[in-house]
Parts: C-alpha cells; sequence; structure tokens
C-alpha cells in the first residue's frame, strides 16, 4: 500500500530531513539530531509537522450525543473553544484509541473536531457514521485529514513565536483553549495542546497554506524542525501514551484504568464500553502502567520483558535513552502488586537481566 | 557527502577495519553514524576474545534504534575504546578517530580479501 505524505513531504526533503513510516505515513523522524531537536523543545522552541494525525468533524443536531456515546471523557462539560483528553473504547472497555476533542466556536449549534491518531481517521469515521446510523442519531461526520496540514510548536519560547505570528495574539489562550486565528494571514485552528509537556500550540491550517505557515516559524520565528524521533523521546519523558504502542487493541489490549488514563472515563454518563469499565473500576486491575529507570547500562525497548526473581511480571512498551536526564528510561505494564514507586526489578535486555526501579513519571521534574 | 577514508576496509554493513598492519583498528563509518543518530550505548567484547569475521561482536544503540556490529576480520581482540563507555556520542563526533571500537591482531594475511575498498563502499551508499 502506498503510503500517505504530509503535504509538506518535499519541503521537508529539501532540508534533508529521514523518514520513517509511522501509521501508514512517511514522516519525517529526524531533521539534524534527535538530540539537538529534543533539546530546543525543552530550552527554546521546536516545530513539528503532525499532519498525520486525523481530523474529523462532528455536527448536527446529535453531534453531542453520538461524541458522548463515542468517548469516555464528558464533552458537555466543553464550553466553545475547549478541548479535552478521552479514549475511544469498544464494549469490553479496551482502548482502541485516544485523542482530543474540541469543541468548535459556534453559537448556534454544539459542533466538535476530534483528533485520531495516525492511521486511525478512516477506522474512526466509520465507527462514528456506523454507530449513528445504528443509533438513529441525526448528525454529520467528515473526516478533514487530507485537508488539514497540523504543526506542533513547543517549547519555552514557542508563545513568544505563535503571539508574534498570530493576528489577535493568542495570550488569552489557556492550556486546551483554542480558537481560530490567522496565522501569518493564513486562518487556522490555534489550540494551547502538545504532546511533549512544555507549553506550546498545535495548529491546523489548509494544506494549501501549510508551507507559508512552516516556513515563519522555522525561518523568520527561530523554531527547529523537529521530526518524530524526538517527539518519541519528548513524550517519553513525560510518561504520556502513544496508541499502537502503549495500548493497541490486538497487541497491547488495556482498558484505561490500566493504562493510567482513568481519569478521562466519566461512569455517570452512557457510552460504548462503560458497563465493562465501572466493572473494572470497581475490581481494580491485574496490571498499572509505570515509568522504570534503568540503573544498569542499556537501553530498554518496546517489547522487552520485566522480571522479578525470574519470573515475568511485565514488559516495556515504549523506551529510550531520556536525552534531558542521559538516563535509561522506560514506559510499560507491571503486576499491580509491584507497581509502587521504588520497587526494584530487573528488564531483559538481549538476554542480560538489567537492574531497574519503578519510578513515578513524568521523569522529569 | 560521507567520508571514506582509503587507508582502510569495509563491511556492506558498515563496519571498518583498518589496513597496513599488524593489528587492525575496527569500527563503524560515518555513513553509518549518520544513520544511526545519537549514539547513546556501545557494548563491545573485553580484551582477549575472538572475533570472527562477519559474525556479530557488539551492539550499538542509538535514541532511536540498536543494531548489531559486524567483525569485518577475524582476530584478537588487542584494545578497547573505553571511552565509548562514557562518551559513547565520540562515535558521530569521530567515527574514524576518537570513535573506534576495537583493535584487533588479525588472524591471518588473506583477511582484509573479501572486503569492500573505500571505492567500492562509497558506490555503495551513494
Amino acid at each position: 500500500m502506498a503510503l500517505r505524505k504530509p503535504p509538506l513531504r518535499e519541503v521537508h526533503a529539501a532540508r534533508d530531513a529521514k523518514f520513517t513510516e509511522f501509521g501508514g505515513w512517511d514522516m519525517p523522524v529526524e531533521f539534524d539530531s534527535i538530540r539537538t531537536e529534543h533539546t530546543a523543545v525543552r530550552e527554546s522552541a521546536g516545530i513539528f509537522d503532525v499532519s498525520h494525525m486525523g481530523e474529523i468533524e462532528v455536527s448536527g443536531p446529535d453531534a453531542t450525543a453520538l461524541m458522548q456515546r463515542l468517548t469516555t471523557n464528558d464533552v458537555t462539560l466543553l464550553e466553545p473553544g475547549d478541548s479535552q483528553y478521552a479514549m475511544i473504547t469498544d464494549d469490553e472497555g479496551t482502548i482502541l484509541d485516544d485523542t482530543v476533542v474540541y469543541r468548535l466556536p459556534d453559537d448556534e449549534a454544539e459542533r466538535y473536531l476530534f483528533i485520531p491518531n495516525a492511521g486511525h481517521d478512516e477506522q474512526m469515521y466509520a465507527r462514528w457514521t456506523d454507530h449513528r446510523d445504528e443509533w438513529g442519531l441525526d448528525a454529520r461526520v467528515k473526516n478533514v485529514t487530507d485537508e488539514w496540514a497540523m504543526f506542533a510548536v513547543q517549547g519555552p519560547d514557542a508563545k513568544d513565536a505563535v503571539a508574534a505570528t498570530a493576528e489577535g495574539g493568542i495570550g488569552y489562550l489557556s492550556k486546551f483553549e483554542a480558537a481560530y486565528e490567522n496565522v501569518v494571514g493564513v486562518r487556522s485552528w490555534v489550540a494551547r495542546t502538545g504532546y511533549t509537556g512544555e507549553d506550546g500550540f498545535e495548529i491546523l491550517c489548509p494544506v494549501d497554506d501549510a508551507e507559508a505557515v512552516w516556513n515563519a516559524f522555522v525561518d523568520d520565528h527561530d523554531c527547529q524542525p523537529c521530526g518524530l524521533g524526538a517527539r518519541d523521546t519528548l513524550r517519553i519523558e513525560m510518561g504520556f501514551l502513544l496508541s499502537g504502542q502503549d495500548f493497541d487493541p490486538e497487541s497491547e489490549p488495556h482498558d484505561p484504568y490500566e493504562a493510567g488514563v482513568g481519569f478521562t472515563v466519566k461512569l455517570g454518563k452512557e457510552f460504548v464500553g462503560r458497563d465493562a469499565l465501572e466493572a473494572a473500576y470497581e475490581e481494580g486491575t491485574d496490571e498499572k502502567f509505570v515509568g522504570l529507570k534503568l540503573l544498569d547500562r542499556g537501553v530498554a525497548r518496546h517489547g522487552y520483558d520485566v522480571v522479578d526473581d525470574g519470573d515475568v511480571v511485565g514488559r516495556v512498551t515504549s523506551g529510550t535513552m531520556s536525552p534531558t536526564l542521559g538516563e535509561p528510561v522506560a514506559l510499560g505494564y507491571v503486576s499491580t502488586e509491584l507497581a509502587e514507586s521504588g520497587t526494584h526489578l530487573r528488564v531483559v535486555v538481549r538476554g542480560q537481566e538489567k537492574r531497574a526501579k519503578i519510578v513515578s513519571t513524568p521523569f522529569l521534574d | 557527502m560521507f567520508e571514506v577514508p582509503e587507508d582502510r576496509k569495509y563491511l556492506e554493513s558498515h563496519e571498518y577495519a583498518t589496513t597496513g598492519g599488524d593489528t587492525a583498528t575496527i569500527g563503524i563509518t560515518d555513513f553509518a553514524q549518520d544513520e544511526l543518530g545519537d549514539v547513546v550505548f556501545v557494548e563491545l567484547p573485553g580484551e582477549g576474545e575472538e572475533l570472527t569475521k562477519g559474525e556479530e561482536f557488539g551492539v550499538v544503540e542509538s535514541i532511536k534504534a540498536v543494531s548489531d556490529l559486524y567483525a569485518p576480520v577475524s582476530g584478537t581482540v588487542v584494545a578497547v575504546n573505553e571511552d565509548l563507555f562514557d562518551a559513547p556520542e565520540l562515535v558521530n563526533e569521530d567515527p574514524y578517530g576518537d570513535g573506534w571500537m576495537l583493535e584487533v591482531e588479525v588472524a591471518d594475511e588473506g583477511a582484509f580479501d573479501e572486503l569492500l575498498s573505500a571505492e567500492e563502499y562509497r558506490d555503495q551508499t551513494e
């Protein structure tokens, strides 16, 4: 199957980016070096092309009902311009994907935009339309993934960079708020959200104007172009989940409580997976998502076993050498009774057991 | 674009061995370090251990990937670059110099015969 290309694929190639396949997309993984890009985001500002993220719009009289029944969080808490983190679960409460739901500013009607992960947009579009039809709801669902480019401008200097390019300023936006603004004259959806742990913004702009927006940040506002490599190391340092890796309905099935995102589940409303999740909440979970620090030399990576006294008690789902800390860090699942911070376990790296310790996330202070 | 010095020979898997002495210095190429990105960890055999041409002798890990190292020549390890344990980034900064990995006493004179010349290796990476 041919890979989907972000609108600026050739612009990045001209800048000598390296590419990787991710979620069916051909994405820049590294522009300069992961360490350089990572440091720029922690200390100044970086820009990521995350146009592989999906965008689905939901509108119409039953838009709220449809969103409410297909996501775990409570969309009725959202004022226009607000957003929330939510899970999309199946009947068993297993996470299919995680997403950010925005309520679009519209005085007349309740309209939503949500962001499925790379490669999940078609599946979620089908899920939304199938359930709408099954439930007889009056809502319009539109997959607009190919109409929008998405950039994340992240880091302590991101606010100044976005403020300088946005006509109306963006200082009024609090964390998780969003608005339409003209960014270098391009009408864009600007949200104070991100996936790095730093202050920052995610900007959706029309595909045809994407290059002007990208170039403004890179050339005029000193934002370091960053690839998916640094995006991964930054989110791992924060303990953020990656869909398809830290949870996946096929290879790593988990409910939101196991995955440490129980705060996104609102059991006081009806949604797909609610009853299973209520039972899981009452019974407690067998496994928990934890942070691990390796105490021996080595790097823990996806799929490595976590052992205790020779018994397998869990596995690593994400791991790297933390560029900020200079220490190997990992995320993964371990048996609940061993999940307490300070517990000493071992991670099997190429047949050798390396000492490791459970720590609370984020790994950074 | 990538440096490929003439005073050594190469494996397709991007390791080099210096030629012209009783011992060969082994490491990875400029191209390889660039492909890997920031090197964060190197696992190498100890002095006295035997390498067999074409077989794994260690591991290099970058932030994004882990990669096996293959021996370009057979022989006995006579020196290990222990600086890499605390400063693995030397592999990125100076792959043919301070980022060397092992010094090996070469087992036989024909050891270099099947390796790629600088020119052949350059062709492979272009």
